[in-house]
């Protein structure tokens, strides 16, 4: 470990992806995640790797297919419209398997919308978005250091399991700046390991018979019998990221706790400060903040139900996306009330303790 | 303790800077710390503001709606925030850019010619010092010989003049605040 | 024994599955020929569109990626930037390549990626049944251009030659056709000659093949030839655009 550094989310996730061997990136500016395209069109280049500023963000998503084909390490990055124009090459990744990295810094819509931090997408990103029977491993950073610890959280995934990794972040985390920590950059050796570990289906140079092999990077099986058997392949391949990578903290929760907040990103931030004060006036509340939203924690929100948890609360920057889990993890047991502030606008700790007083 | 900053002005004038600089500063002292600009059209020229928060224990919310410490360069800055500082709270105002000031008695407000401050001593852009040196000079929010390190560290060799007016212009702002 | 004429290396065993009369097992050939007289299989990927040679991904004898439509050149250029050791080239049909994915191939192109782009236009979208192309010709009757291609209401046909030529960067552009055994010939010398310059990193190369669909242009394969030459050449006439490589090459 370093020495701590003050850094912008948006940087310190670029500068956290090229510690974790990624020497491709392919993106288009949008506000608010420029910083990390302006990062990387300094950085790539010093560390011996690519960047190519992209016509759009359905070839930016493609480039990163290309590559990602190939067996690298690569990533693209994007706010919520440009992240609808990706999806496309998202469901194509994963259709045709491919380890990539997607940074979504949330804003306001839908549509334009606006450019302040946001949490609209949650839908989009965990419930599919592209087309097809899919689904993506998604992590919610909540502080600037988790943000760029899952930039190599996501590409040890994506490596592991063949699949698209999302990281679902926002504009307060993108734009603030936080001490981060940084892991060492991979060395050579390790870059080289990297390099191989896809050998036995990605595109590398041949050789002559009868060694010779014929990779096909493909989402495309035309005969439904074959079709079939993939998309059940796909399927173990989600349950297997489902019983393994469920991610979650859980804040000041306790046995005796009365509320439970569910909450992720910034939004959970926020309520943290919200329950550290209402702990201190006597109220027993604790909080479950999912870190990956797919695969989801419904098993951590059940166990929490202990008798005394009367209602829980849901705090979101949208209308109420994630609540739709937290009440399918509750099962009609417990009341579960909403808290959401949409349009770029956050709410105060005060209106989350004024909610819970409420109740 | 946690002691939660809004920095505020014109685009251009560095209040974003300030933040930054206290911020680095607090993380060299190894205190928690976050920054949280507004962001947008502000920055071309309208109201810039951060939020910056200074703290023993983890920052939850890096929002800050009711500052500790406000600074002020310009009017609007005063009249958006001022009403908002925490009882017991410290203001302090670019009286070049802030013809009225705050009605409250319940803070502390250090008004000071901030600009011509700046000016006299070589430079409009050392203005972002001169305030860091006021909340020096005013609160134990941190070190000056941090921030030192950091601009001798960032300027000695790159540009030794502008180190040696940013020094100045800390100082100046330590004796404000500690006269007022 | 002598060997005179063999499949390529660089084609698998399959059966093409291109309709009877169709000019795509023809392109198929002339490129995998020319890689194999490059020497350059080893080191090939190639990628794939969507459209009537969607499977040219099982055909080529190397390692190759099928992309969304329209999105081979930007494939490619990942692949070219992930593996700078190898050479790749796109193989794409008119619909693929001038109407969904035009912003690719033109930015493609004016990156000047170290790229080949092989383009095959038969005025007509073969695979989902014989729909209209941005290369179809006016007045021409398709599934959806039913009285006509009316140009006053859609537009002219797109000329993707002369679209890319307006640009600085690429390095080679020729449009050749696939109309007779001369033609075919002069056609295999402007694809080695585009992938000698891939081999050589010299720049972003492009070649058009003028071709024909008698399936759907409801044609015998000899009908479709010479409705081609009649009514394609006035839109789409055989030239050599740029040669960056030939002194005052144009």
């Amino acid at each position: 470990m370093g020495e701590k550094v003050l850094m912008k989310g948006n940087e310190a996730v670029a500068e956290a992806a090229i510690r974790a061997g990624c020497r491709h990136y392919f993106a288009y500016p949008i506000t608010p995640q420029s910083e990390l395209i302006e990062y990387m069109s300094r950085m790539m280049p010093k560390a011996g790797g690519t960047f190519v500023q992209a016509e759009s963000e359905i070839a930016a998503v493609n480039m990163v297919y290309g590559a990602a084909g190939c067996g690298k390490r690569v990533m693209t990055s994007s706010s919520s419209p440009g992240i609808s124009l990706k999806m496309e090459g998202i469901s194509y990744l994963a259709g045709a398997e491919l380890p990539a990295v997607i940074v979504n810094v949330q804003r306001g819509g839908p549509g334009l919308g606006d450019i302040q931090p946001a949490q609209g997408d949650y839908f989009q990103a965990t419930k599919g978005g592209g087309h097809g029977d899919y689904r993506m491993p998604v992590l919610a950073p909540s502080t600037v250091q988790e943000f760029a610890d899952m930039a190599d959280l996501a590409f040890e995934l994506g490596d592991k399991y063949r699949t698209p990794v999302m990281i679902l972040s926002d504009g307060l985390l993108g734009q603030m700046m936080e001490p981060v920590d940084f892991k060492p950059r991979k060395t050579e050796a390790e870059m080289e390991e990297l390099d191989k570990q896809h050998f036995d289906w990605c595109i590398h140079p041949n050789q002559d018979e009868p060694n010779r092999h014929h990779h096909e990077i493909n989402s495309l099986e035309i005969d439904p019998l074959i079709l079939e058997k993939h998309v059940i392949h796909l399927g173990e391949k989600f349950d297997k990221i489902e019983a393994n990578e469920v991610r979650y903290e859980e804040y000041k929760l306790t046995d005796d706790c009365e509320y439970l907040i569910v909450a992720f990103g910034t939004a959970a931030r926020i309520a943290k400060s919200a329950i550290d004060e209402l702990n201190v006036e006597g109220v027993k509340i604790g909080m479950i903040r999912p870190i990956t939203v797919w695969p989801y924690p419904y098993e951590a929100i059940r166990n929490a139900l202990t008798p005394k948890i009367k209602k829980i609360l849901v705090t979101e920057l949208n209308l109420g996306q994630m609540i739709e889990d937290v009440k399918l993890a509750v099962e009609g047991k417990v009341p579960v009330e909403f808290l959401g502030k949409v349009g770029g606008i956050l709410f105060t700790p005060q209106e989350v303790k004024d909610k819970i007083k409420g109740m | 303790m946690k002691t939660e900053l809004i920095c505020s002005g014109f685009g251009g004038q560095g209040a974003l800077t300030v933040g930054k600089f206290l911020a680095k500063a607090g993380m060299q002292e190894g205190k928690n710390v976050s920054w949280l600009p507004s962001y947008g059209p502000e920055m071309r020229g309208g109201t810039a503001n951060v939020s910056t928060v200074i703290s023993d224990t983890p920052i939850a919310s890096p929002l800050v709606t009711n500052p500790d410490i406000l600074v002020a360069l310009n009017q609007p800055s005063i009249d958006k925030f001022g009403p908002e500082i925490r009882p017991g709270g410290l203001m302090i105002a670019n009286t070049d850019m802030c013809p009225r000031k705050l009605e409250r008695d319940d803070i502390d407000a250090i008004y000071a010619p901030m600009s011509t401050i700046a000016k006299e001593i070589g430079s409009a852009k050392v203005l972002n010092m001169v305030a860091i040196g006021m909340i020096i000079g005013k609160k134990n929010l941190i070190k000056y010989e941090t921030i030192e390190a950091d601009l001798t560290a960032f300027l000695k060799k790159k540009n030794p003049d502008l180190l040696e007016g940013n020094l100045k212009a800390i100082k100046k702002g330590i004796e404000i605040g500690q006269n007022s | 024994m002598q060997v005179i004429a063999k499949r390529p290396d660089s084609l698998t065993d399959l059966n093409f599955t291109y309709c009877p009369g169709c000019t795509h097992g023809i392109s198929h050939r002339l490129i995998a020929e020319a890689i194999d007289e490059l020497d350059l299989r080893n080191k090939m990927m190639g990628v794939a569109p969507v459209g009537c040679s969607v499977f040219a991904y099982k055909f080529f004898n190397f390692d190759m990626a099928e992309a969304a439509h329209g999105r081979a050149p930007a494939v490619a250029t990942g692949m070219k930037r992930a593996r700078p050791d190898m050479h790749v080239f796109t193989y794409q049909g008119d619909g693929d390549l001038a109407a969904i994915g035009t912003a690719e191939i033109v930015h493609a192109a004016n990156r000047g990626e170290n790229i080949s782009i092989f383009f095959v236009n038969n005025a007509i979208y073969g695979m989902t049944g014989g729909q209209m192309a941005p290369t179809t010709l006016p007045g021409m009757k398709t599934s959806t251009s039913p009285y006509g291609r009316d140009e006053q209401d859609i537009g002219y046909p797109i000329a993707a030659c002369e679209l890319l030529d307006s640009l600085r960067a690429p390095y080679y552009i020729e449009r050749v056709s696939l109309l007779s055994p001369q033609d075919i010939i002069k056609a295999k010398r402007a694809v080695l000659k585009a992938l000698k310059y891939n081999k050589e990193n010299r720049g972003f190369t492009f070649v058009e093949f003028v071709s024909t669909c008698p399936t759907n242009w409801g044609m015998t394969p000899l009908d479709a030839m010479k409705w081609a030459k009649e009514n394609m050449y006035p839109f789409f006439p055989v030239k050599l655009f740029r040669d960056k490589g030939e002194e005052g090459g144009k």
